[in-house]
């Protein structure tokens, strides 16, 4: 039974089973913690810790899945490449803006963990951490973060900045559906174009096209920004 | 035959991608290079939607799925999380808080500043409608 329950067919499958159950979950519930990513790595995560499996015997299904992750990076071409006229029309306020978030996100995100006590490979995996998940474990790998605790904290920060973001950006006075989107796509990525999404068409739009500018920019600044913070990265 | 094609070219794109990396050494992901490189190319005219579309919305819209198992990655990093989990929640926070409130101020800010000058008659940020 052991050997059959922990086969890389079934790990495999279960993978994309607890997958799409965790979808059908948000769509039913509409609420934002119910997150697929998260739900389906806590279901997996028991499953494995409930029937004693290792993280490395279940790899050995996972990676047939987490060899997508990387093309599926690429295929954010797509709509990026959709969305190019919109932002040739607006390139300079949306450039700065996104430059003026990526960087003082990144900044902020390791002076409060450095405050707090984070050790560096914790400041490292914190540090991608406003941006879309396979983006992030690509730079946290680059930086020598923990990949696995960059994406716990990925979704966390999804989580947190979809209910929040829309009540942070009341407080400070923002309202215009470019601003706002952008910020959300920005701040919290998918999750936060998912809350964008629901208020209409342009913040969704916009927040997508955070989401993609702060993945690259944080890509490209990351590196240079911690080594002047004092990490060797 | 038509998904196998638009396959093969989102994998060329990522090889492309890794080509760079392995020629110049940039610390960028292979992947975001791929990305670029297919936007551009879409630009350019080199690729068509077509080649691509099917296969690149399918995977966007389940981009969820695809990390899944790096994430299963953190049952090891429990012990991690927990003797530190006061400076990643408070960073998650506090920088999610700063990154909101200066894109949106800064777009603002320069929004304002680029319609003042191309339109001085303009009323800016008239687009409060979604």
């Amino acid at each position: 039974m052991r050997e059959i329950a922990s086969s890389e067919l079934f790990m495999l499958a279960l993978t994309l089973v607890f997958y799409i159950i965790a979808v059908r979950i948000q769509h039913a519930t509409r609420m934002r913690l119910f997150n697929p990513i998260l739900l389906g790595i806590v279901a997996m995560i028991a499953f494995l810790k409930l029937t004693g499996i290792s993280y490395e015997t279940y790899m050995t299904g996972g990676r047939y899945v987490d060899f997508w992750l990387k093309p599926a990076v690429v295929a954010l071409g797509v709509p990026l490449y959709r969305q190019l006229s919109a932002i040739r029309k607006q390139l300079l306020p949306l450039l700065l803006s996104e430059l003026a978030g990526c960087v003082a996100g990144l900044i902020s995100v390791v002076l409060i963990a450095r405050g707090l006590g984070a050790t560096q490979e914790v400041v490292l995996s914190l540090a991608p951490k406003a941006v879309t998940a396979p983006i992030a474990l690509e730079i946290s790998e680059a930086i020598g973060g923990i990949p696995s605790l960059t994406t716990a904290v990925v979704v966390c920060t999804g989580i947190f900045g979809g209910m929040a973001g829309f009540r942070i950006l009341d407080m400070t006075h923002v309202h215009s559906p470019i601003a706002e989107g952008l910020s959300m796509g920005t701040a919290a990525h998918a999750v936060g174009t998912a809350a964008a999404m629901e208020r209409g068409d342009r913040y969704g739009a916009y927040s997508s096209l955070g989401l993609t500018l702060n993945g690259l920019l944080t890509a490209m600044f990351a590196p240079a920004i911690l080594s002047l913070l004092g990490y060797v990265v | 035959m038509r998904l196998l094609i638009q396959i093969a070219v989102l994998l060329a794109f990522l090889w492309a991608g890794e080509l760079v990396v392995w020629l110049t050494g940039v610390p960028v992901p292979s992947s975001i290079i791929g990305m670029l490189l297919l936007a551009a190319s879409l630009r350019a005219g080199l690729v068509k939607l077509r080649h691509i579309e099917t296969v690149a919305d399918f995977m966007t819209h389940n981009i969820a799925l695809f990390f899944i198992p790096a994430g299963v990655g953190l049952m090891n990093t429990l012990g991690i999380i927990a003797d530190q989990w006061l400076p990643i929640t408070g960073a998650v926070a506090g920088s999610t808080v700063v990154i909101i409130a200066v894109t949106g101020w800064v777009h603002k800010l320069t929004r304002r500043a680029v319609s003042n000058h191309n339109h001085p008659a303009h009323k800016p940020l008239t687009d409060k409608k979604g």
